[in-house]
């Protein structure tokens, strides 16, 4: 007997790391920036987080540390986009490769030890996954109806225009990667700590990745982000289901599910901005492009 | 104040000065790295640059140097023509995964069938498998939109998953006494990858690299078509004014780039790795990206960039097997070295001038 509700809490937790990850993506790219080193923040997160809830014993240290790690980490993405005005596809895929390469030289020593045990919250469900659902409407409510997410997206749709009326393109856009840095830190963490409660090489699994896609498909809103997130989480549950399950389909062959799901939905929801009468996509004007100001 | 001032054209000289600065700072910075994890920074650094081509043991690990470069540097020479157009092939990997299966695929079926023209039939079926894997993203980004760069990264993990279910599934080897993998390809004459030239580690997949430098840079600097994708790499309306039609560009560049990434895992399967195994893919495919970018996207820079990528691959093991140093430290070297990199091109674009603030 399958019970609904805690199918629907394996769910939201499932869907907690991308949520978080792509939360913070949402906000990156609205300012204009295309971060593809999602994934390796995340690992950083993951290691980082896992490593102080593991010295310090209290899990929730363990997400602090991994939002810091997280935005720290970002910084090396901003310093090269922003300051050194590189291309950013390059520099978010440098990001990535710098992160998944550092959480496993660091990682050794976490290898085969067990994460504290995370206090359950409020109706069974984790604390954390709790903060991630606040902070959908949260985000939506700092893009929307704030006069610093005005500018943010300001930023995002035409920097040119942004810097013409005085603002600052160049901290706006930090202080966004810095934010996303610190959400995709918690989402790997959330992965280390909450979910696996250890630590273990690559352990993000193209989590970031999805998150990305994640993104696109959202429409670039907070609430698109949720339905995404919660759709991610819906077929890994059901593909973790179908394998407990015994169905006789080679284990291989269902974990690739997510993957394929991200695919079809990236593919699905592209194919609607592209074709659709109504305004298409709504993808930040200046998304992925730097910018330099000659005065 | 230091401000940057655009370039109108590409400085040439920090063009060929930022990858040795990147090179030289990647080092400072790691051995920086060692002394922090306690170890000798100058001897760590020298085991990893140094000792694979002249230190004691260099006569194993010399031609491992070919060995690693050959898969590096076929692979980077493909992504480097679709990064020239914005095309962002980040998949490789997951070309490199399927076009190993279905060229093993044809050796499998056809064992032990010993023939003449078997090995290069298995070349064409890893051109093939990495082709069709590249032209996914390719025709989803051409028909829907899809971003070519997630869905090609998408179908690495995919493509790992598909290694994984035939090396303990369909190819798994009928007499291997129910032990995971296919049988070995090396002990299949026909089949076989050898070493061409003995102590050299040059392979057939050596001989497609360097035929792909060459072939590259005549494409690139020689064919219309290699105009085309300079062109809408630098002005893309421009290049769409000029006839160029930007689908057929995708369709080409991930076409060709998962072609050549295919082959790369064919010459791997059938030679050094000998085998499908679910730890087919080791990572060449993303590897070669920075080898790309180190290279300039250049062939002569790709082939250069290459060599030196395989080196901190073998130095990397030496130092792990000398000095107990994690294996990830290699993926931390070729990380920084791709920041270092980025981070000085700003000199091959921008001067830097000194600004009197009033």
């Amino acid at each position: 007997m399958i019970d609904p509700l805690s199918v629907f809490l394996l769910l939201i937790s499932a869907s907690t790391p991308i949520l978080f990850a792509a939360l913070g993506e949402l906000v990156v790219e609205r300012a204009g920036v295309l971060n593809l080193g999602v994934e390796g923040m995340m690992i950083t997160g993951a290691l980082a987080g896992f490593a102080a809830a593991y010295a310090s014993g209290n899990p929730f240290l363990g997400f602090l540390v991994a939002a810091l790690a997280g935005a720290t980490i970002s910084l090396l993405f901003a310093a090269l986009t922003q300051v050194f005005l590189a291309n950013q596809v390059a520099s978010g895929l440098a990001l990535t490769l710098f992160g998944l390469g550092l959480a496993a030289m660091f990682g050794k020593p976490f290898e085969g030890v067990k994460a504290p045990a995370m206090p359950i919250g409020p109706l069974r469900i984790n604390w954390i996954v709790w903060l991630g659902l606040v902070m959908v409407p949260v985000v939506w409510w700092f893009l929307n109806r704030t006069r610093r997410g005005l500018i943010l997206r300001g930023v995002g749709e035409n920097h040119e225009a942004a810097h013409a009326l005085g603002y600052d393109v160049r901290l706006t856009r930090l202080a966004a990667i810095a934010f996303g840095g610190a959400m995709a830190g918690v989402g790997g963490a959330f992965i280390s700590i909450a979910t696996v409660l250890q630590w273990t090489e690559g352990m993000t699994a193209g989590a970031g990745w999805i998150a990305l896609a994640i993104v696109v498909f959202s429409n670039w809103t907070a609430p698109g982000v949720l339905a995404g997130a919660w759709l991610f989480g819906g077929v890994t549950v059901l593909q973790l289901r179908l394998q407990a399950a015994g169905v006789a389909v080679p284990v291989q062959l269902l974990s690739m599910a997510p993957y394929l799901a991200t695919i079809i939905v990236l593919v699905a929801i592209s194919a609607r901005q592209k074709y659709s009468r109504r305004a298409g996509a709504a993808a930040p004007g200046s998304l992925g492009t730097n910018f330099h100001a000659l005065r | 104040m230091i401000t940057l001032i655009p370039r109108q054209s590409a400085s040439t000289g920090w063009q060929i000065a930022t990858p040795v600065m990147a090179v030289l700072a990647t080092m400072v910075t790691g051995g920086l790295l060692f002394a922090l994890l306690g170890h000798d920074p100058v001897a760590a650094i020298r085991t990893i640059f140094w000792d694979p081509l002249f230190g004691p043991a260099a006569s194993y690990s010399r031609p491992q140097l070919l060995i690693k470069a050959a898969p590096l540097i076929l692979i980077a020479s493909g992504l480097a023509i679709g990064f020239r157009a914005g095309i962002w092939n980040i998949g490789a990997e997951g070309q490199y995964i399927i076009g190993g299966l279905t060229g093993a695929a044809v050796a499998l079926a056809l064992y032990p069938l010993e023939a003449w023209w078997l090995f290069p039939l298995m070349v064409a079926a890893g051109l093939a498998g990495g082709w069709a894997w590249g032209m996914i993203p390719a025709m989803l980004r051409n028909w829907f939109g899809a971003s070519e760069i997630l869905v090609s990264l998408m179908l690495v993990y995919v493509a790992q998953r598909i290694a994984a279910w035939m090396a303990f599934g369909p190819m798994r080897n009928p007499d291997g006494m129910g032990f995971p993998g296919s049988r070995n390809l090396q002990q299949y004459p026909s089949a076989a990858n050898p070493e061409l030239i003995a102590g050299t580690g040059a392979h057939w997949g050596v001989v497609a690299a360097a035929a792909a430098v060459l072939a590259t840079w005549f494409l690139m600097s020689r064919h219309i078509r290699g105009f085309h994708i300079r062109a809408a790499g630098t002005a893309p309306r421009a290049a769409r004014f000029a006839g160029v039609r930007p689908q057929t560009l995708v369709a080409f560049c991930l076409g060709l780039s998962g072609a050549l990434a295919g082959a790369a895992g064919l010459f791997e399967v059938a030679g050094p790795a000998g085998q499908v195994t679910d730890k087919l893919g080791v990572g060449y495919g993303f590897t070669a990206i920075i080898v790309a970018f180190l290279g300039r996207l250049h062939p002569v820079g790709i082939l250069l960039a290459g060599l030196l990528l395989a080196l901190t691959y073998i130095g990397g093991e030496l130092a792990q097997l000398t000095m107990s140093l994690p294996a990830a430290t290699v993926q931390v070297f070729q990380g920084m070295l791709l920041f270092f990199l980025l981070g000085f091109d700003v000199l091959t674009r921008y001067q830097i001038r000194r600004r009197r603030t009033a």
